[in-house]
């Protein structure tokens, strides 16, 4: 009875994921009808690479999301910590000590909202609203209404340049932050203690887990992923506002949640946040090769991020009353 | 002790200790601002004040049932720009007719996040992080990159936001900000003494019980979400009147602040407890920290958000380290004084309820 149970929910799972799959190879096949470019080498980098900060904290965004928390102020820390690095590389630091003080910037971030989630309990959701407004005030504090750009050409080249054949360095750290959060979510005992506490809070603390440790650990990995995606945005745009990466979060939280991962926490894979993650770039990419422009592809967003949440309730819904019908059937059925 | 403890609540401890930050924060600022304490900052403040609380007003309706609405930013921007141009080709519109569709336009876009929150399931984050995209966009491509101008706009609605209601030499009593305090106390009336009010508490304190014991859960929140869009195209309206230039960018990150007013005027985030009265005081706070900040010389007034979050920091942590403690204390001295006996399953645990 558990096995069977187990299989089913592991069944809904790779519907899930292979109707992903699905929408993937449909939006591929549109695509490339539409444009002899869209399947070479250079558009599908550059696919990724007009995204690629946004994916790499979706990462670390559905390692929290299973854990039944979530965090807002990603985009904020983005800002902050590209802030703070322009702010620094004007007031003369070195390059690297300036990349250090924004990495240590998102630090702060995760430890202040990791302090107030897992040791004072108070929900992730408020905690880091308040983040999300507070490190943008101080990204704002720090650089007004103005910009600031003119960064050494060799960290620009790193955002801009291919590092590896053809291949930027901020896709060679995607892909292995992807392969060490999949390492880390799915073959490690971490990552069965980040489901268990997705699943239960109180029964993983009964069962010995240090809830608060991990909390605050994913807290910390989220500020400091964060701030490294922040650099890195910084170095592919050559120069930072007040305002780089607003409005990031709502991109990064709807590829997780239409990976599967469930809002409340303890299910959901990375292979379906990998798959959603390729689903929204070769839409976005579809879109902007039939000229819709940036604030529709938003548009287009928020109701795949409202669609990702409202077809599994739709279905289970369904399936209840299926459920209970068939259920009824057989309890007319036995008694007569 | 108990007697004290008979006559005051916790929720009153709440809103007195907010008085006492609001009067110190103007104290401060006095000292430090040379010629603070005129008029002009005061209807300054009262302006921004009235047209944030009547969106404060909706928020707190919408916490109160344990949910959020962030879309409502996009909603004041959506309506201002949508009513804006309606008046500047058809000027003969009268007031009323248009600040009625505004009002509409507004129910009706908070319709939609009720119906998706409340029969589709979908958490209030979710659905209104979405619909603050959605929204948004609806107004981008409406607007087909044009902006309302004030001079497109007839003469009643640009003198709106000065028009008195009363004054006292240079201290006038602006009618929006009338209009606003208006809305604060019907809305007050409304969640203390109708029924539809308490269900409020009720569903926010334990949405289970709320559908166990039989109240209608989900018209109710929609009900709320409805009157939280209405009111914020009310908002839209006020924005219109007071701003005139209405561009794609109008209203945009209000929702920030609206919540942040809220929270600091002890409106609980998990929903459940919390007054209008305090939603006004939550925001008079804000806008006085605004506008104080744009004339202290020492920060700029870029200090403004980081200030705003680490504000709503404070006021979550103060309710839940302090306020819990203090209320577990009264219920305590409550059943002692009624002498019933404690049993340990009535014992109240700190935490309290969890979904």
């Amino acid at each position: 009875m558990e096995h069977s149970g187990m299989w089913r929910r592991l069944g809904w799972l790779k519907r899930w994921e292979g109707l992903l799959l699905g929408l993937l190879i449909v939006t591929v096949i549109i695509n490339s009808l539409q444009s002899p470019f869209y399947l070479g080498l250079s558009n599908q980098i550059n696919t990724f690479q007009l995204f690629i900060e946004k994916i790499i904290v979706a990462i670390i965004m559905a390692l929290i999301i299973i854990n039944g928390e979530i965090d807002l102020s990603v985009a904020s820390v983005m800002g902050l910590a590209a802030a703070v690095l322009a702010y620094t590389v004007d007031a003369g630091w070195a390059m690297s000590a300036a990349i250090l003080a924004g990495l240590v910037a998102g630090v702060l971030c995760g430890l202040l909202n990791g302090f107030f989630v897992a040791r004072i309990g108070l929900p992730s959701l408020v905690v880091t609203l308040a983040g999300l407004i507070m490190y943008r005030g101080m990204a704002r504090i720090l650089l007004e209404d103005g910009s600031i750009g003119g960064f050494p050409d060799w960290f620009e080249a790193l955002g801009q340049d291919p590092f590896v054949g053809p291949i930027p360095l901020a896709l060679i750290l995607f892909i292995l932050l992807f392969a060490v959060g999949v390492v880390v979510l799915h073959f490690a005992g971490i990552g069965r203690y980040i489901y268990v506490i997705g699943n239960n809070k109180e029964v993983a603390r009964y069962s010995g887990v240090n809830v608060e440790q991990v909390k605050m650990g994913l807290f910390i990995a989220s500020g400091v992923i964060a701030a490294l995606a922040g650099i890195l945005l910084a170095a592919r745009l050559g120069s930072v506002r007040g305002n780089t990466a607003e409005g990031f979060e709502l991109d990064i939280i709807t590829m997780v949640l239409l990976g599967g991962v469930s809002i409340f926490g303890g299910s959901g894979t990375l292979a379906g946040v990998g798959l959603a993650i390729l689903l929204i770039l070769n839409l976005r990419n579809g879109m902007s090769l039939a000229n819709i422009t940036g604030n529709t592809q938003t548009g287009v967003v928020g109701i795949l991020l409202i669609l990702s949440v409202l077809i599994p309730n739709l279905a289970q819904t369904i399936r209840e009353r299926w459920l209970r019908r068939r259920t009824a059937v057989k309890v007319i059925t036995s008694e007569t | 002790m108990r007697a004290v403890r008979r006559l005051v609540r916790p929720e009153q401890i709440r809103v007195f200790s907010l008085v006492l930050v609001i009067v110190l924060a103007v104290v401060f600022f006095g000292s430090q601002i040379e010629n603070y304490y005129n008029a002009r900052l005061f209807n300054r403040i009262t302006t921004s004040v009235a047209i944030l609380v009547v969106m404060a007003v909706g928020q707190t309706l919408v916490v109160l049932t344990r949910n959020i609405d962030l879309s409502i930013g996009s909603i004041v921007g959506f309506t201002a720009y949508f009513v804006g141009t309606q008046l500047a080709t058809n000027n003969e519109m009268a007031p009323l007719t248009v600040a009625l569709l505004a009002v509409g336009m507004g129910a009706l876009l908070g319709a939609v996040n009720g119906v998706l929150v409340s029969y589709g399931r979908i958490p209030a984050i979710i659905t209104t992080l979405g619909t603050l995209a959605l929204y948004r966009t609806f107004l981008v491509e409406y607007s087909d990159s044009q902006s309302v101008i004030t001079s497109a706009l007839p003469q009643w609605i640009i003198e709106l936001p000065t028009r008195n209601f009363l004054s006292f030499g240079d201290l006038d009593l602006r009618t929006m900000f009338i209009w606003s305090l208006l809305i604060v106390v019907l809305f007050q009336l409304v969640v203390t003494y109708l029924p539809w009010g308490r269900r409020l508490y009720a569903i926010g304190s334990n949405p289970e019980a709320a559908h166990l014991v039989g109240l209608p859960v989900r018209g109710t929140v929609l009900s709320a979400f409805v009157i939280c869009g209405a009111l914020s195209g009310l908002a839209g309206f006020m924005y219109l009147a007071r701003f005139g230039n209405i561009t794609v960018v109008a209203g945009l990150g209000l929702e920030l602040q609206v919540v942040a007013a809220v929270v600091v005027g002890g409106v609980n985030i998990f929903g459940g407890t919390g007054s209008m009265i305090g939603a006004l005081l939550g925001t008079f706070l804000i806008a006085t920290l605004e506008q104080s900040l744009l004339r202290w010389v020492i920060v700029s007034e870029f200090w403004r958000d980081a200030l705003l979050g680490l504000l709503i920091l404070m006021a979550v942590t103060a309710d839940a380290v302090i306020l819990e403690r203090v209320r577990t204390l009264w219920a305590r001295s409550e059943l002692q004084m009624t002498e019933i006996e404690v049993q340990p399953t009535v014992e109240i645990q700190e935490g309290g309820y969890e979904v």
